[in-house]
C-alpha cells in the first residue's frame, strides 16, 4: 500500500461528522460607508501601518511620483512592463525590469508598480504579478515601493476583496497591508525587516 | 507508523516541568508582558468587528464540514495542483515526511535551505534530519532565528520566541553572527536579522515552507505572514517544498474571506498581516519552477477517529488560546514538552501520539475556559480536555489520586443525593485547611490549585439545602 492509499484509508475509516452542512455565512459583505468614507478608511489604515498616502487626479500621476521621488532624493526607479508611461515623469531614470539579477533589484532605489485591486476595511494592496506589476521578486527585493490605486479598483471588504483575487487566479496573488513589519521582540512593531521597509501609495482618483 | 511531535514522547511530565519554569522569574515577566501585549491589541480588533460571531460559526462549519469530507477535499487539491504543475507527496508520519524533503533537496543538489515558519517541520524534527544529511536549514522567521541561533526551542505558536527579551535576544545575535557591536533595540536587532539573511535569500535555491491553508477547488496555497520573510522563501528560490498537515485544506477559495479576517484578528491583534502568499502550482517566469507539495498524516487521521475531540484538528494555530491560558502565562510553552504548548497543546499533543505520551498535558488547565472563549473556530477546549482525561484515567495512566477522585467525582454527581452527602463529608474534610474562609494549602493533587490561588471554602449551607428550605 502506498502512502497516499494509507492516509486515505485511515481518513475514510474515521472521518465523520455532517457531511452536507451548508455554511452559514451571515458576516458582513458590504460595508454601510459611503464611497468617500471607504476611500479615507482605506487611507487611514494605510497611514496607520506607517505608509505614506498622496492622492491626486488621473492626469497628474506623473507630477505626483515627481514630487515624491525629489522630496526622496531619489533619481529614479525600476518598473514592471505594463507599467503606463503617462505615470512616469520626464526627467527621472525609470528601468524596465527584463529579468534583472537579484543583486540588481538589491542594489536598486526602488520600485513603482500598480496593482490589481485593494480593501479598504483591511488597508491591503492585492498584487497578482500581472503586466504593470511584474514578477514576485520585483515588488519584494527592492527596500522601497510606490505603488498607484486607482480607487475604482478599491473595495470595501475583504469578501469583495476576494471576489476579485478569485478573478486573477491562477496568477500567484500577493496582498500587502502595510510595510514589511514585526512584533517578535516584546511585541513591539518594528517597521521594515525583509520586505521593502518604506511603502508610499499614491490613490488615484 | 511511528508518529512522532518534536521530543514530546520523552519530555518530562507537565507537573515537573511546569515546577521549573515557573521558578524562572525572567521568563514569566517576559511571557506575562508578550500575552498581556497580544491580549489588548487582539481584544480591540475583535471588539470593532460587529459581524466576528458570525466570522467564527462560518469558519466552525467549513472546518467541521471538510472534516466529514476530508479524502474528497484532498483529493481534489492534489488535482487541482498537480493540474497547475505542483508535485503532490503524501508522508505516513514524520519519519516520511523528512525522507522525502531530504531526497528532493538532495535531487536538485543543495546543500542549503531557507525556511519560512513552519511549526509542522518542528513537529517532524525536519531540521535534524536536513542536518544529518549535511544540509543546512537557515530559518527566517526572526523568533525563529533567535530560536535557532540560540539552541532553543520555540514556545509559542505564533511568537517562538517570546520568552525571549530584548537584552538575551542581542548577546545571542552578537555571538553567534559574529557582530562586536549590536544596539539593543528592537529596530537594531531586526536590522541585524535582515543584513544577516539577506544575502541567502538571494543565494540559496531551495525554500522549504508549511502553509496556513490549501484550497481544494484551485489547487492553491496559502502562506500568512508579517516580515516578508516569507515571501523571500516563497518566491525567491528555484525550488519550494512545502510540508502541510493534511487537515489545512479548505473546500473553496470563497472561504478564505473568513480565515483571512479570523487568523490576523486573532494572532497578533492586527486586522491584516502586512503579507499574504497565495500560489498555484508553478508560473513560468515568476518564482520557484519546481513545486511539492508534502501532505503530512503523523497521527492527524487517528485524531479524526474520535467524534468527541475530531474538533482538534479545526485549530489554525492562531496561538489566542495561549495568550489567554491563565496556566500558559505562568508557565510559558516549554513547560508542555511540544512544539505545540498551551491549551490547543494540551489537547493536540497527546492525541497525536495515540494517547500513549504526553497523559499529563490533559491536566495542564484549571478548565477556566478562557481558550473556548477566544477560539476564532470555537474549538471547545475544556471539553475535550475533560474526555481526555477521561481517556487517560480508562488507560491506567493516570496519577492514582486522580483515578480515585474521577471514580468519586462520577459516583458523587450520579445521583444528588450522593451530592449532598459529599457536600458535608467535605465540610469536615477541609476543616484542618480552611483558615478564614479560605484554602490555602490542600495536599495531593490539590496542591496545585492552592499553591497560586486560595479557594474559597465550602458554604456552612450548599445552595441545594438552601433552596430546599425556601
Amino acid at each position: 500500500m502506498t502512502a497516499r492509499e494509507q492516509v486515505l484509508a485511515r481518513i475514510r475509516k474515521n472521518q465523520g461528522g455532517p457531511a452536507d452542512q451548508s455554511i452559514p455565512r451571515e458576516y458582513a459583505d458590504v460595508s454601510p460607508l459611503s464611497r468617500e468614507e471607504v476611500v479615507e478608511q482605506f487611507a487611514d489604515r494605510l497611514r496607520d501601518y506607517n505608509a505614506t498616502v498622496h492622492r491626486c487626479a488621473a492626469a497628474a500621476v506623473a507630477e505626483t511620483v515627481a514630487g515624491i521621488l525629489r522630496a526622496r532624493g531619489k533619481t529614479g526607479l525600476l518598473v514592471p512592463a505594463g507599467v503606463p508611461a503617462a505615470w512616469l515623469p520626464e526627467v527621472f531614470a525609470f528601468r524596465v525590469d527584463e529579468g534583472l539579477s537579484y543583486a540588481e533589484l538589491d542594489a536598486s532605489q526602488g520600485v513603482l508598480t500598480a496593482c490589481d485591486g485593494a480593501i479598504a476595511l483591511t488597508g491591503t494592496i492585492v498584487i497578482a504579478h500581472t503586466p504593470g506589476q511584474g514578477r514576485r521578486a520585483l515588488s519584494l527585493v527592492p527596500d522601497y515601493h510606490l505603488c498607484v490605486v486607482r480607487l475604482d479598483q478599491l473595495v470595501a471588504t475583504v469578501p469583495e476583496g476576494m471576489r476579485r483575487m478569485a478573478g486573477l487566479l491562477p496568477a500567484p496573488l500577493t496582498t500587502i497591508s502595510g510595510p514589511s513589519a514585526t512584533s517578535d521582540i516584546e511585541m513591539i512593531r518594528v517597521k521594515g525587516v525583509h520586505g521593502p521597509r518604506t511603502l508610499e501609495v499614491i490613490l488615484v482618483d | 507508523m511511528s508518529v512522532r511531535v518534536g521530543e514530546a514522547a520523552s519530555a518530562p511530565p507537565f507537573p515537573e516541568a511546569a515546577k521549573k519554569m515557573v521558578a524562572n522569574s525572567q521568563l514569566r515577566r517576559n511571557v506575562r508582558h508578550a500575552t498581556d501585549v497580544i491580549r489588548t491589541k487582539r481584544g480591540r480588533v475583535v471588539g470593532e468587528k460587529e459581524d466576528w460571531e458570525a466570522l467564527r460559526n462560518a469558519g466552525k462549519a467549513i472546518k467541521d464540514h471538510t472534516l466529514a469530507n476530508l479524502d474528497r477535499y484532498l483529493l481534489q487539491f492534489e488535482e487541482a495542483c498537480t493540474k497547475a504543475g505542483g508535485k503532490v507527496h503524501w508522508a505516513r508520519d514524520a519519519d516520511e515526511a523528512n525522507r522525502i524533503i531530504v531526497e528532493l533537496v538532495k535531487q536538485y543538489e543543495a546543500d542549503e535551505v531557507i525556511k519560512v515558519k513552519t511549526m509542522t517541520s518542528d513537529e517532524t524534527r525536519l531540521n535534524v534530519a536536513l542536518e544529518a544529511a549535511g544540509i543546512t536549514p537557515f530559518e527566517t522567521d526572526l523568533a525563529d532565528l533567535i530560536v535557532q541561533l540560540g539552541e532553543d526551542k520555540p514556545s509559542h505558536i505564533v511568537v517562538p520566541a517570546l520568552h525571549r527579551n530584548r537584552m538575551e535576544i542581542r548577546e545571542i545575535f552578537m555571538k553567534k553572527m559574529g557582530l562586536d557591536t549590536l544596539g539593543y533595540q528592537p529596530e537594531d536587532l531586526a536590522g541585524a536579522a535582515r543584513q544577516y539573511l539577506r544575502e541567502r535569500f538571494l543565494r540559496v535555491k531551495v525554500g522549504i515552507s508549511g502553509a496556513n491553508y490549501l484550497v481544494a477547488e484551485t489547487g492553491s496555497v496559502v502562506v500568512v505572514e508579517s516580515e516578508g520573510n516569507g515571501r523571500m522563501c516563497l518566491s525567491l528560490p528555484e525550488v519550494l517544498i512545502s510540508i502541510v498537515g493534511v487537515e489545512k485544506v479548505i473546500p473553496r477559495f470563497e472561504d478564505l474571506e473568513v480565515f483571512l479576517q479570523l487568523l490576523p484578528r486573532s494572532a497578533t491583534g492586527e486586522r491584516m498581516n502586512p503579507y499574504n502568499s497565495i500560489w498555484t502550482g508553478v508560473t513560468p517566469g515568476d518564482g520557484p519552477q519546481a513545486f511539492h507539495i508534502v501532505l503530512l498524516d503523523n497521527g492527524r487521521t487517528e485524531v479524526l477517529a474520535d467524534p468527541e475531540s475530531r474538533e482538534t484538528l479545526d485549530c489554525i494555530r492562531c496561538g489566542a488560546c495561549l495568550n489567554a491560558c491563565p496556566v500558559y502565562r505562568q508557565t510559558g510553552g516549554h513547560a508542555y514538552g511540544s512544539v505545540y504548548g498551551g491549551p490547543i497543546g494540551a489537547i493536540l499533543t497527546p492525541q497525536l501520539q495515540s494517547m500513549e505520551h504526553s497523559q499529563t498535558l490533559p491536566y495542564a488547565s484549571s478548565l477556566c475556559g478562557a481558550c473556548y472563549e477566544v477560539c476564532p473556530v470555537k474549538i471547545n477546549i475544556p471539553e475535550i480536555l475533560i474526555h481526555l482525561r477521561t481517556k487517560v484515567v480508562e488507560s491506567g495512566h493516570a496519577p492514582l489520586a486522580e483515578r480515585l477522585a474521577m471514580k468519586g467525582a462520577a459516583f458523587a454527581m450520579s445521583k444528588a443525593s450522593r451530592l449532598s452527602l459529599a457536600h458535608a463529608f467535605a465540610r469536615l474534610g477541609q476543616w484542618p485547611f480552611n483558615d478564614d474562609g479560605k484554602l490555602d494549602n490542600l495536599p495531593g493533587l490539590l496542591a496545585g490549585w492552592t499553591e497560586t490561588r486560595d479557594l474559597d471554602a465550602i458554604p456552612a449551607e450548599s445552595f441545594r439545602e438552601w433552596w430546599a428550605k425556601r
